[in-house]
């Protein structure tokens, strides 16, 4: 059986900087994986490779057994990958309603039509009015992007990444800025929006990590150190010393500037 | 909310008021110079409308979008040459997609260059094919007829239930139609799914990709739209002059297409319409009026950017929304105030302007001039320190009231929002 997503040896070097030094994981279909590890760890630019955004230097990324190498980003996103990102990238003049639109219209197989109208796709328009239903936006429908208050922006963001139905959904920090209770609400709603799906998310708070991942992958200087399950995670030696080690570093180093 | 507040007319009635005010207008304005300006609306309509696909709809500012219409035009005069010596059986009321069928074909062979860009690069590209192909237009005589064009003969061939298009009044009917049926099927193309990509790709190019499009291809077909009625545009234009020369591919003709394009309001459907008729207007009737037109028009131009970059388009949708929460009438003193306060500094602006070019332009007939019916002495002091005094009293007065104005506006802004907030939240 192949894997939902798997990454062979990656490397990936800005001039001389090796940032991605032969990171390998398998993901199953149906895991939610929470990508973890201290910040410059190359968490971003891990999603950035898997999505296409940036070429690799060397190894291979496959999805479903095929590669993804010298692909475009929207040839992955035919495949069934779809990414969020950690600053909301919306179509900001366009209602939530033509933003959610906009991101099932591939799927459905209507490509550059120009001979047939919107308002006539009533599976796009439905599949629309779900994805909104889903995300809570209903009301909030013929508002443009960017007068949303900022939850709502996050929350529009996940809507358009699982529109379309990708099988695989790359969550880049979906909760980065939220107050707790908000945090609590979008955990929810991430598991609701995923079931079924491969998950990958990239996630600093640890209280939605533990919640949310069936799987975790520390990501330390460009290398997965770990991949397991949270609690065998917890109880790793390395992960203890690499991660946890640089965050008590961290602590130790503000307790000083005190 | 705003939206439900605002009666909107039924999409019949607009349509149907369009089509009645295009049947109507030659009867409204008899005379043989409106008749000629109204076919000249009736192309820039087409024009700035598909100049606008890109503008407005895609993000994308082409600098040499004359080409397109240029290039069509110059294969529709062709065509009717070929119909006149009857080597193209072909209607003359065809010939304008002939026109269109060579702006697609040189949008598709011409955009396939310039649409693997997007933004500064994109604009660099048009420019340098704008001036290219303005250049191979005077190095081609064959083709383009060199300084003095190519002259055609829209009598040509048979008539068609005795419509000859001899007569202006017939041509204009021509145009009409071309006119309404462009406009429809531009503003239906903004209902499909690749015009609502093309606003997905001008709002965030980068997010457009990860859902599954290429912005370049949506960019491409985005272009050869547009240069498939800007080609029916030059069609028509040169059934309109019955001669197409050089300038209609070149860079003053495109720079038009833009400035009128945003003046009357990109981000709105129905704007560049009223761009195209202020150009017709400014072209025609303002040129007539004064040697100092351009430095006119440029003024406009400048301060529609600094204080209104939506355009007319946008000032009369804000003016309504103003009006659906019945507030328009606190706002009749402070405009009618701007009005007179402006009118007092154009006058005095528009008196040193015309002494200057006087001075220039005319000064063989002596210093002695009349202005708005004032006599003026192009030399003398008292009629310049005259005009500055106008021009001091007019600024003074314009920033008097629009600050008056712009507390008034803001005021009733504010009180539109929460009116829409208490409206939202029962």
């Amino acid at each position: 059986m192949s894997h939902a997503i798997e990454l062979r040896d990656v490397r990936k070097s800005f001039g001389k900087t090796e940032i991605i030094r032969g990171a390998s994981l398998a993901v199953n279909a149906g895991e939610r994986v929470a990508i973890i590890g201290p910040n410059g760890a190359g968490k971003s630019t891990l999603f950035n490779l898997i999505s296409g955004r940036f070429d690799l230097t060397s190894g291979d990324i496959l999805l479903n057994g095929q590669s993804l190498g010298g692909l475009s980003p929207y040839q992955i996103s035919r495949l069934g990958l779809a990414r969020s990102f950690q600053v909301s990238n919306l179509f900001t003049r366009l209602s939530v309603f033509e933003n959610v639109r906009c991101a099932v219209l591939w799927s459905l197989g209507y490509k550059y039509a120009f001979w047939k109208f919107l308002a006539d796709l009533r599976d796009a328009n439905e599949r629309t009015e779900e994805v909104l239903a889903m995300i809570k936006l209903e009301s909030r429908r013929d508002v443009q992007a960017v007068n949303l208050t900022y939850a709502e922006q996050r929350a529009l963001e996940i809507g358009i990444t699982i529109a379309g139905g990708a099988n695989v959904v790359l969550l880049d920090e979906p909760t980065a800025g939220m107050s707790k209770s908000e945090t609590a609400r979008f955990v929810e709603l991430i598991r609701e929006v995923t079931v079924g799906k491969t998950l990958l998310t990239v996630e600093h708070d640890m209280g939605v990590v533990f919640g949310l991942a069936d799987k975790i992958a520390v990501l330390v200087y460009g290398e997965v150190i770990a991949f397991d399950e949270p609690a065998a995670v917890r109880a790793n030696a390395r992960v203890q010393e690499a991660y946890l080690g640089s965050m008590l570093a961290d602590q130790q180093a503000d307790g000083q500037g005190h | 909310m705003t939206r439900k507040l605002i009666q909107r007319p039924s999409r019949w009635l607009v349509w149907g008021g369009y089509a009645l005010l295009l049947l109507v207008a030659p009867l409204l304005f008899r005379s043989s110079l409106s008749l000629t300006m109204l076919s000249q609306m009736g192309v820039a309509i087409i024009a700035c409308l598909a100049f606008n696909m890109l503008l407005g709809q895609g993000g994308m500012l082409s600098f040499g979008h004359a080409v397109y219409s240029g290039l069509g035009g110059f294969f529709a005069i062709h065509a009717l040459n070929m119909v006149s010596d009857g080597s193209l059986p072909l209607p003359v009321s065809l010939i304008p997609l002939v026109g269109g069928l060579f702006g697609l074909l040189s949008a598709a062979l011409l955009g396939y260059v310039t649409t693997k860009k997007a933004g500064t690069p994109f604009a660099m590209i048009t420019l340098g094919i704008g001036e290219l192909v303005a250049a191979m237009a005077l190095m081609f005589p064959g083709f383009f007829g060199g300084e003095g064009g190519i002259s055609g003969d829209r009598t040509a061939g048979h008539a068609v239930l005795g419509i000859t298009f001899g007569p202006q009044i017939q041509l204009y009917y021509l145009i009409a139609v071309y006119c309404f049926f462009c406009t429809a099927l531009m503003f239906a193309f903004t209902r499909t799914p690749l015009g609502r990509m093309l606003n997905a790709v001008r709002d965030n190019p980068e997010r457009v990709e990860f859902i599954g499009y290429s912005t370049q291809h949506v960019r491409f077909l985005a272009f050869m739209a547009s240069g498939l009625f800007m080609g029916i545009a030059g069609g028509l234009g040169a059934l309109n002059f019955e001669i197409v020369t050089s300038e209609v591919v070149g860079a003053a003709r495109s720079g038009a297409y833009l400035l009128f394009t945003f003046l009357g309001g990109a981000m709105f459907f129905f704007g560049p319409i009223i761009g195209a008729v202020l150009m017709v207007l400014a072209l025609v009737l303002l040129s007539e009026l004064t040697r100092a037109w351009l430095l006119y028009l440029g003024l406009i131009f400048l301060f529609m950017v600094m204080y209104a970059p939506g355009g007319i388009a946008s000032l009369i949708m804000m003016n309504l929304r103003v009006a659906a929460h019945r507030k328009l009438r606190r706002l009749g003193g402070p405009y009618l105030a701007l009005a007179a306060a402006s009118c007092v500094m154009l006058a005095g602006a528009g008196a040193m302007i015309e002494m200057v070019y006087h001075l220039q332009l005319n000064q063989a007939v002596g210093p002695n001039m009349k202005y708005l019916g004032v006599p003026l002495n192009a030399t003398g002091i008292a009629s310049w320190s005259g005009a500055a005094l106008v021009l001091a009293l007019g600024l003074a007065l314009f920033e008097f009231t629009r600050r008056r104005f712009a507390r008034c506006w803001n005021t009733i802004q504010d009180e539109i929002e929460t009116e829409s907030k208490q409206g939202a939240a029962p």
